[in-house]
């Protein structure tokens, strides 16, 4: 590899970071439109579009397992002439692996896999990049996926969320399952990225170079699918319901339907119910 | 250097031409003023062996952050999951003579404000319900610059239009003022100022102890903040109240001073008294409607949030609706501030000279994937999570702990879900 500073970066120069949802009882259910080798097929000619796109392009690609997640492709890494078909292997090595981490069968449904830790994982790896100096590929993150959300990854996916804003890393979405993601809405919605949830997936390579392709400084002169209507309502703690009006513990900020005597998160005890409104504030004219 | 030995005749150079124009310090030669000012010694520490070696800025700043984060873990230890997440902040600047010292470049109260500024977004950021307000000390009178708010925008607008300094500074009032004002907030609020001040002096109508007891009673937490040097009653002020107090040395050290206070400090319960408050949690109005909003009275299009009791419209979140008054928020502003109640447990050091087969230590940053081996194989200083037991580089602990706020490791283990 060649050092990064003889190297000309321009603003259309990117770092893909793709993360593969591998999920075994996703794919093998009703819920998945295509099979997972149609699906990776057409993956793998995207990514290698991108990488002739610009010689400069860098693609990561990390596996999201039901039980543990991992890199398996990194183009700045290996020969330059390397292919994306080169992640096969690697891939095929962590389903294995995946699967014997599964110890209970008791998963109910499609089961969700752990997209935490890839995001996770994925933002370490773009701190490393930002570091690098100031001369740098401009990152951002794609999911592909298809599992359902997982409420136990709702707060850890949340911190990534924020650090990605943070950081300003657009997360992509390209939901492939039957039902939309809340997590990946707000994910790309707060950074600025674009959610999409193909409607044909047979043609799934259409969608991923019309939509995903384009770099994010050639972005702004595209007309990219605008957000439809993401929905920010909370889900209460006791019977994770959705709920548009609803009382928060002072304290630690748990979200409960009716009013409790208790907080179970914190272990506060409450008086009676109270509104932020302070009715003896006068309030002004404008 | 081509000016030494001159006698007292001024150098020419660039970089030195535009500072001869100070006035007041004509006794000191420009020369000496470039090493009065840049202070290249502190850059230099001693070795074992007595040489001078420019500091390893590196290890200096993760051991500097290690430190931060143990005493941070040991504090939340003690009070557990409590910590003030709703707070409401009075911010006083001290704009008397004092501030227009120029012994902060290009002037105390122009470094102050840069400060705030900075402050001011980070406090937002890290606690999304808490409101800020400011208020100024300039001729003996304390002035409220803004009412209590949740925007950034219109704080740091007032400030940078108000900024100009004159006459006395005076505790006591500035006090008083904020005594009045955060007297009005509701029980589960906890209260806080942060001053600010430059001043050495405090030029008061009264007692100002009575003042600082009033506070007390309150629960006000105050907080200070010198530009200068130690005063007495600044001390007493934040003993009584439980606050903090120190002096800043530097431009830097400000910011680090100021950037502490952003973070919830830990709830003392008997400060503020638990209680559940009624939100609502309104959804984006359909595109392409068009609404009278309640906020700034005209018919808008498309956009905004409708409140979910009284269906009135309003801009921006979180907010309070005008017409109802219920507290509105979105479920992300609520997750803001999750990572202050779950945090990451502080990773442990791993001796460098392990060998990199002993202990099973990968060879890669398990967050990065970036090489835990120098260039000849000599394994280089890094940490592991107690938990997963994966290993990270020094840089990834800091952004894991700093920013992320998730283990990546635990987070890529299903086992794990279970205890959080
Ligand atoms: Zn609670
Ligand atoms: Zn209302
Ligand atoms: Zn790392
Ligand atoms: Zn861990």
């Amino acid at each position: 590899m060649t050092p990064v500073s003889s190297k000309q970066y321009a603003d259309d120069v990117s770092l893909l970071m793709v993360l593969i949802d591998t999920n075994p009882l996703f794919w093998s259910s009703s819920a998945a439109p295509l099979s997972f080798s149609k699906f990776l097929s057409q993956v793998l000619s995207f990514l290698n579009s991108i990488l002739l796109l610009n010689q400069l392009n860098q693609v990561m690609v990390i596996a999201t397992g039901l039980n543990s997640c991992d890199y398996i492709y990194d183009s700045s890494k290996g020969p330059t002439s390397q292919r994306v078909e080169s992640l096969l292997q690697k891939l095929e090595e962590f389903v294995v692996k995946d699967e014997e981490l599964n110890k209970d069968d008791s998963v109910d449904g499609i089961g969700s896999s752990l997209l935490s830790g890839s995001l996770s994982m994925a933002l370490c790896s773009i701190q490393r990049i930002f570091r690098s100096g100031s001369l740098h590929p401009q990152p951002r993150i794609l999911c592909m996926h298809g599992s359902q959300d997982g409420p136990g990854q709702y707060v850890a996916i949340m911190n990534s969320i924020f650090s990605a804003q943070r950081s300003m890393v657009p997360i992509d979405s390209c939901v492939i399952g039957s039902q939309h993601s809340a997590f990946l809405q707000q994910a790309s919605y707060i950074t600025g990225g674009v959610y999409l949830k193909p409607q044909h997936l047979d043609g799934l390579f259409q969608y991923l170079t019309t939509v995903f392709a384009t770099d994010l400084h050639s972005r702004s002169f595209l007309q990219l699918p605008k957000p439809v209507g993401v929905d920010f309502r909370a889900s209460c703690f006791c019977h994770k319901n959705t709920i548009d009006m609803g009382y928060i513990c002072s304290v630690c900020l748990s979200i409960f339907c009716k009013h409790h005597k208790k907080c179970s998160t914190c272990g506060s005890a409450f008086g009676q119910p109270q509104t932020v409104s302070t009715s003896n504030q006068k309030r002004k004219a404008p | 250097m081509s000016n030494y030995g001159n006698g007292k005749r001024k150098p020419v150079n660039e970089e030195e031409d535009d500072e001869d124009d100070d006035g007041n310090e004509r006794d000191t030669e420009a020369w000496e003023k470039a090493y009065a000012d840049e202070r290249s010694w502190e850059s230099l520490q001693e070795d074992e062996s007595g040489l001078l070696r420019p500091i390893d800025n590196q290890a200096l700043h993760h051991a500097q952050y290690r430190r931060r984060l143990r005493s941070l873990s040991s504090a939340s230890a003690a009070s557990r999951i409590q910590k003030g997440l709703i707070r409401y902040l009075y911010l006083v600047i001290d704009l008397s003579r004092a501030a227009g010292e120029m012994d902060l470049r290009p002037s105390r109260m122009v470094v102050v404000a840069k400060q705030v500024e900075a402050f001011v977004r980070e406090f937002f950021d890290q606690n999304p319900l808490s409101q800020i307000g400011l208020v100024v000390i300039k001729d003996g009178v304390a002035q409220c610059l803004t009412d209590l708010g949740g925007s950034p925008e219109s704080h740091i607008k007032a400030l940078m239009g108000k900024l100009g300094c004159s006459g006395e500074a005076s505790l006591q009032n500035a006090l008083e003022l904020v005594h009045e004002q955060l007297n009005q907030i509701p029980s589960y609020g906890h209260r806080e100022v942060i001053i600010l001040y430059s001043a050495l002096s405090t030029c008061d109508p009264g007692d100002v102890m009575e003042t600082i007891l009033k506070c007390k009673k309150s629960k006000i937490r105050c907080s200070v903040i010198g530009l200068s040097a130690e005063l007495y009653i600044c001390k007493y002020l934040c003993q009584e109240t439980g606050g903090l107090y120190s002096v800043a040395l530097d431009e830097a050290h400000l910011k680090d001073l100021i950037l502490e206070h952003a973070p919830p400090p830990p709830a003392i319960a008997e400060f503020a008294i638990a209680n559940l408050i009624k939100m609502g949690f309104p959804q984006r109005a359909a595109e392409g409607v068009i609404s009278i909003c309640s906020c700034h009275k005209e018919a808008k299009f498309g956009g905004g949030y409708i409140c979910p009791r009284c269906k009135a419209r309003v801009c921006e979140l979180p907010t309070e609706c005008r017409i109802c008054g219920l507290t509105l928020v979105s479920s992300p502003h609520l997750a803001r501030s999750y990572h202050h109640l779950f945090p990451v447990t502080p990773f442990d050091d791993v001796a460098p000279s392990l060998a990199p087969n002993q202990h099973r230590r990968p060879k890669n940053c398990f967050g990065c994937q970036h090489s835990l081996l120098n260039p000849g194989n000599i394994p280089v200083h890094c940490v592991t999570c107690p938990k997963c037991k994966q290993f990270f580089c020094l840089d990834c602990d800091i952004y894991i702990h700093e920013s992320l706020h998730n283990c990546p490791g635990c987070e890529s283990l299903r086992d794990s879900k279970s205890v959080d």
